[in-house]
């Protein structure tokens, strides 16, 4: 009893109950993607068969995960953070060699019944080891070399992910800048990943040649009615012409290099579906006709986005209710119970559903930046901030994707998606933070 | 490290906020305001299955079936699952060759991708339709599946009936796409002309699709759902067992045979020969028989009872004596001096049969005799009548006469395609003889030739107006319908409508025709349609005619042709038969008006007329010229073939054959024994439709 309410004492109910919310919604919507007329749900749950059954057993466990880690100690984490992240980054390597063959992915390790991801899991670890990081006396953000260590937290893993052919994972390594932004990364930096987002954007919509001449347009112009400052001062002209003469480089050198080396062929496309343009850098596509081109796109990645928000679109404001929803419970939608998982929600519950998960999901970003401002040690509240980070990216992305918003990366979407190792992945994540927060006149390095 | 950014929180907060805000007014315009999706997702997922009703069935008189339907299976298959089966041992099973069954699976992938079911047969016999039940189990991915059929259990009356097919571009443009691909409907006959009667209403369920187009159940319980409208059924005139005889006699002859109640102008039956087995259309080779007898010269398709055109010859000769009397031009007692061939328009032309010995001495006598001059004389006499101003003037009166007795005109039987026949306007004598003509040049008008052109239902027809002494009813097959309403009075009553044409023709004069064409059974021409106790009233007819073969006009053998109604009191039958190429009328046509009349008015045949109508059922009449023809344009098309697809596979086929015996075409069935003529089982066995429906039963058992 005493224990009990040691455990319970500064824990943050409404996290808790956000999280059941969303769990519990998770179930019914695997429940209603995947279950069949007739099946024998009961029968199901004990043969540890079907999804909704499988995903009732991982929560259990992950329930269990989540109550030791509240039974632990504090300062267990911040001590371990630098261990567990070397474990992290093994289990990353070992995939290497004995990654299992799933279908277009080199990231999973089979161990008996389980496939196993650690790029999923990893994401808990650089959570932690950053915060440690940051957490260090040493540590100043304001250099240069401590910018460049705490990049190379986030980056191995990244890298590891995209060799594992997980782009959408690695992304999710990057959105821990945001957690860096608030620990005072410089603006330049946002600023300048910012426009390189709307360069790529603009050298996917309007050609190369034309993009050239419009951006040294600008460059002329810039220089033309700054002319009395640049009088006054000779670099502003070097500046202008340097960033003009990057721009003109990333756009016509480093795109292509992305589109054609760096990313697989299939999200280059998916990128260019998005922006409803085919992708130029595939030299079959090239030779298609295009009316053999329109039928590619309409059984290639953007079928999948077509399909959803057909989906999505079709619930209407109160949607057709979790049973008469065609489009899901007929399989129109591909990957439904995983990474199109909102489809589900948006055609089974409408509008109104969809705004009240989108309504938890709000609610449980702000609880945790709200927390994490709360934090007195920096430990905890760079840690709050990480887990936000990755929580708001898979949401933000997740759903976006499905509504034709974003393209299509299959990270899903945090306590809904099917998939046992996600699920324990954001648990843990959640529970540490409630537990540190339950710390949270602790001071922790 | 100090909590100076602090004031980034909200820039944060900020960012994920405006996301949200843009997810949401992007859901909002989804799933609110762009309403399209709710029908896409319909698309998707919902498909109106059309439930297709049961046709409506068609009975005879008596209230037997002589349509009906029945239900056939199709051979499903779905390529997915069928993985692992035994194929030879299914091509064994199936009687097929493992290159077809190759062939087939492809084409059912290409059609309807490999995890939906196509067909793979379609309309299994019944031998393989039991091979494979008792062997499905080892055939996963094949299924059987249900098709309505129509059967014909008598085998007969083909023409009246008419077929069903699945209608064409045509059809479904026409009916304003209320026809979809795939839907049947009535092309020819009965089944064309009450369409609306027997189609029924179609019905929708809707179903629920999967991503693969598999349907996987109802939509919404149903609750949207229509059902289907069984056709109506119609009752008829038709006698079919006297339809059955009608059909065994007509067997191998080219020609029509109508017979028709005078009293309500029911048709009892109604043959055209060459003829067909309805079964041959509807069953498992319905397509392959529609192909070969589209291709084939003698035309088993063309229902040549209405639309056969045949001079009447002197079947008209009743009429033509009417008319001159009933216009006053001769008397009753009026005689023509006949000595073999009409001589007063100076060619001696036309010649007669009979010389002398007052054959003619009056209209009862040349009635009987069939006297072709005394006819001549009197149409003469009829259109050069001195009340009219000009020959012209007479033509048109006379012509008036014809049209009121149903000739040159159509009469409006309740079947498609019904031929005029012709009886000429002025306009095309002027035409031909530049204005100038007498009653001379179409002298033969008055023996039922030159340019008069008639169907064997008008002259049916024409007899009823005889045997009604002057009105008739507008021929028809369908007595009733199911259920009948508003709309298909329309369709019904112009039937009761009595049409009083010649009731102006006082009854002396009818009298005085009915007794001359009593007379040619009992003493004249067709003493052969004699049948006792009953008093017959007749005409026969005999035409000379030709055709064009190889750019040579060579003569044919006659077309005999017979017209009669009976009893003379209180007629009940009226029947006009016209057989091709087959000799006198006298000689074919009457014995098998006499069985017809046997058959209907004493309900069986004698025994005479069973041995006569064996021997006359088993003759072959059909004209020599047709092998000729056939081969002639089975190998122009064998030519074109070649020339569109290079392909001379045909023409070798010819090359191998011996033109002058050659009907042997690739387009045609190889002409084998008949296994059993139709007509011996009938004239066998009077329990024939007994045992068709019994057929019947062990089939949709």
């Amino acid at each position: 009893m005493r224990n009990n309410a040691a455990i319970s004492k500064g824990i943050d109910w409404s996290l808790v109950w956000i999280y059941l919310a969303l769990v519990l919604i998770g179930l019914s919507a695997i429940f209603a993607a995947t279950y069949q007329e007739g099946d024998p749900v009961l029968q199901s749950f004990i043969a540890f068969k079907t999804d909704y059954s499988k995903q009732f057993y991982f929560w259990g466990f992950a329930l269990v995960v989540g109550f030791f880690i509240l039974l632990t100690d504090s300062k267990f984490f911040p001590t371990t953070a630098n261990f567990w992240y070397a474990v992290g980054i093994i289990l990353l390597l070992l995939v290497f060699p004995f990654h299992s063959s799933i279908k277009g992915t080199e990231s999973i390790i089979r161990i008996g019944a389980f496939n196993f991801q650690p790029a999923e899991f990893c994401k808990i670890f650089v959570a932690l080891a950053l915060a440690k990081y940051f957490s260090h006396p040493e540590t100043n953000f304001n250099r240069p070399g401590s910018q460049f260590t705490a990049a190379l937290f986030v980056l191995i893993p990244g890298g590891l992910a995209i060799l594992q052919r997980e782009t959408g994972l690695a992304l999710v390594y990057f959105s821990f800048f945001l957690m860096m932004y608030r620990e005072g990364l410089p603006s330049i930096i946002p600023t300048i990943g910012f426009a390189f987002a709307i360069l790529i954007i603009a050298s996917i919509l309007i050609p190369p040649n034309i993009l050239a001449v419009l951006l040294s347009v600008i460059a002329i112009l810039l220089i033309y009615f700054s002319r009395r400052q640049i009088r006054r001062r000779r670099q502003i002209l070097t500046s202008i012409l340097f960033i003009w003469a990057i721009a003109v480089g990333i756009q016509r050198f480093a795109v292509p290099f992305i589109f054609e080396k760096v990313l697989q062929k299939h999200q280059v496309e998916r990128i260019y579906n998005l922006f409803g343009k085919d992708n130029p850098y595939d030299p079959q596509q090239k030779a298609l006709s295009e009316d053999a081109s329109r039928k590619k796109k309409e059984s290639g990645s953007s079928y999948n986005v077509r399909q959803s928000k057909i989906a999505i679109g079709s619930g209407g404001f109160f949607g057709k209710g979790i049973f008469s929803a065609t489009q899901t419970r007929y399989d129109f939608v591909p990957e439904q119970r995983t990474d199109f998982i909102f489809c589900t929600v948006g055609e089974g519950f409408g509008f109104l559903g969809s705004m009240l998960l989108l309504g938890l999901y709000l609610a449980l970003l702000m609880k945790m930046i709200n927390l994490a401002e709360r934090q007195r040690s920096t430990y905890s509240r760079v840690y709050a901030y990480g887990v936000l980070s990755v929580f708001f990216f898979h949401i933000a992305v997740n759903i976006a994707m499905t509504i034709g918003l974003a393209p299509v990366i299959g990270i899903p979407l945090p306590f809904i998606s099917y998939g046992g190792t996600s699920l324990l992945t954001f648990t843990v994540l959640l529970a540490i933070l409630v537990r540190l927060d339950a710390d949270r006149q602790m001071v922790l390095r | 490290m100090a909590v100076y950014n602090q004031s980034r929180s909200n820039t944060i907060r900020l960012i994920v906020i405006i996301t949200f805000v843009v997810i949401a007014l992007q859901l909002f315009y989804l799933q609110i305001v762009d309403r399209r999706y709710e029908q896409l997702a319909m698309d998707n997922a919902v498909y109106p299955k059309v439930i297709y009703p049961e046709r409506g069935i068609i009975y005879d008189r008596n209230g037997k079936a002589i349509l009906n339907n029945t239900i056939i299976f199709d051979l499903m298959v779905t390529p997915a699952e069928t993985k692992g089966i035994d194929t030879l041992d299914f091509c064994r099973l199936m009687n097929m060759e493992t290159s077809e069954f190759r062939k087939r699976m492809v084409d059912a992938i290409l059609k309807n991708t490999s995890v939906r079911p196509s067909v793979f047969k379609a309309m299994l016999t019944k031998e393989l339709q039991a091979r494979f039940e008792e062997n499905s189990w080892r055939f996963p991915g094949f299924n059987l599946v249900e098709r309505p059929l129509r059967t014909y259990p008598y085998h007969a009356a083909a023409h009246i009936l008419g077929y069903i097919r699945e209608a064409d571009k045509r059809d479904i443009e026409r009916s304003n796409n209320f026809y979809r691909q795939g839907d049947y409907i009535g092309k020819t006959g009965l089944e064309a002309y009450y369409e609306s009667v027997l189609m029924g209403q179609r019905g929708v369920q809707y179903m629920i699709k999967d991503n693969k187009n598999r349907l996987v159940g109802t939509y919404e319980g149903g609750e949207y759902d229509t059902a289907a409208v069984a056709g109506r059924s119609l009752r008829t005139h038709i006698d079919i067992e006297l339809q059955q005889l009608a059909e065994a006699l007509m067997n191998n002859k080219v020609g029509g045979l109508v017979a028709i109640d005078p009293k309500t102008g029911g048709i009892l039956s109604m043959v055209s020969g060459p003829n067909y087995d309805p079964n041959d259309l509807s069953g498992p080779d319905g397509s392959k028989n529609f192909s070969r007898m589209q291709l084939d010269v003698s035309g088993p398709m063309l229902n040549r009872a209405i639309a056969g055109r045949y001079e009447p010859g002197s079947t008209y000769k009743p009429l033509g004596a009417l008319i001159a009397l009933n216009e006053k031009v001769v008397s009753a007692s009026y005689g023509y001096p006949c000595g073999g061939r009409y001589t007063l328009c100076g060619h001696g032309k036309p010649e007669c049969t009979h010389a002398g010995g007052g054959h003619a001495a009056n209209v009862r006598l040349a009635i009987a005799n069939s006297c072709n001059a005394y006819f001549a004389h009197i149409y003469r006499l009829t259109v050069d009548n001195p009340r009219y101003k000009n020959v012209y003037d007479g033509y048109l009166h006379w012509r008036e006469y014809m049209n009121a007795f149903g000739l040159g005109v159509r009469l409006g039987v309740d079947l498609p395609n019904e031929n005029t026949g012709g009886i000429p306007d002025t306009v095309v004598y002027n035409r031909e003889n530049a204005g100038r003509w007498t009653s001379c040049t179409n002298l033969t008008l008055g023996i039922g030739q030159d340019k008069m052109q008639t169907t064997p239902l008008q002259m049916a027809n024409a007899m009823c107006v005889i045997a009604n002494k002057g009105y008739y009813y507008t021929p028809h097959f369908v007595k009733g319908i199911e259920g009948e309403g508003d709309d298909d009075e329309v369709l019904l009553n112009r039937f009761q409508q009595k049409h009083d044409v010649l009731t102006n023709i006082p009854d002396i004069v009818f009298n005085e025709v009915i007794e001359g064409m009593s007379d040619v059974v009992k003493v004249g021409t067709a003493r052969g349609a004699q049948i006792e106790g009953v008093e017959v009233c007749a005409k026969t007819g005999t035409a000379e005619n030709y055709t064009i073969l190889d750019r040579r006009r060579i003569k044919l053998p006659d077309n005999s042709m017979f017209v009669c109604f009976a009893p003379k009191e209180n007629p009940k039958i009226a029947i006009a038969v016209f057989v091709q190429n087959a000799g006198f009328g006298a000689t074919w046509a009457a014995p098998i008006a006499r069985m017809m009349m046997e058959k209907y008015l004493l309900d069986t045949l004698t025994a005479k007329s069973k041995i006569d109508s064996a021997r006359i059922a088993s003759t072959n009449l059909m004209p020599s010229y047709f092998k000729r023809l056939q081969y002639k344009e089975d190998s122009i098309r064998a030519f074109k073939w070649f020339q569109v697809t290079k392909d001379s596979m045909y023409i070798d086929r010819f090359s191998l054959q011996e033109p002058a015996r050659g009907p042997r075409s690739p387009f045609r069935k190889t002409p084998t024994e008949p296994e059993l003529p139709n007509w011996v089982k009938i004239l066998s066995a009077t329990s024939l439709p007994e045992r068709g429906i019994e057929k019947l039963k062990t089939f949709s058992a």
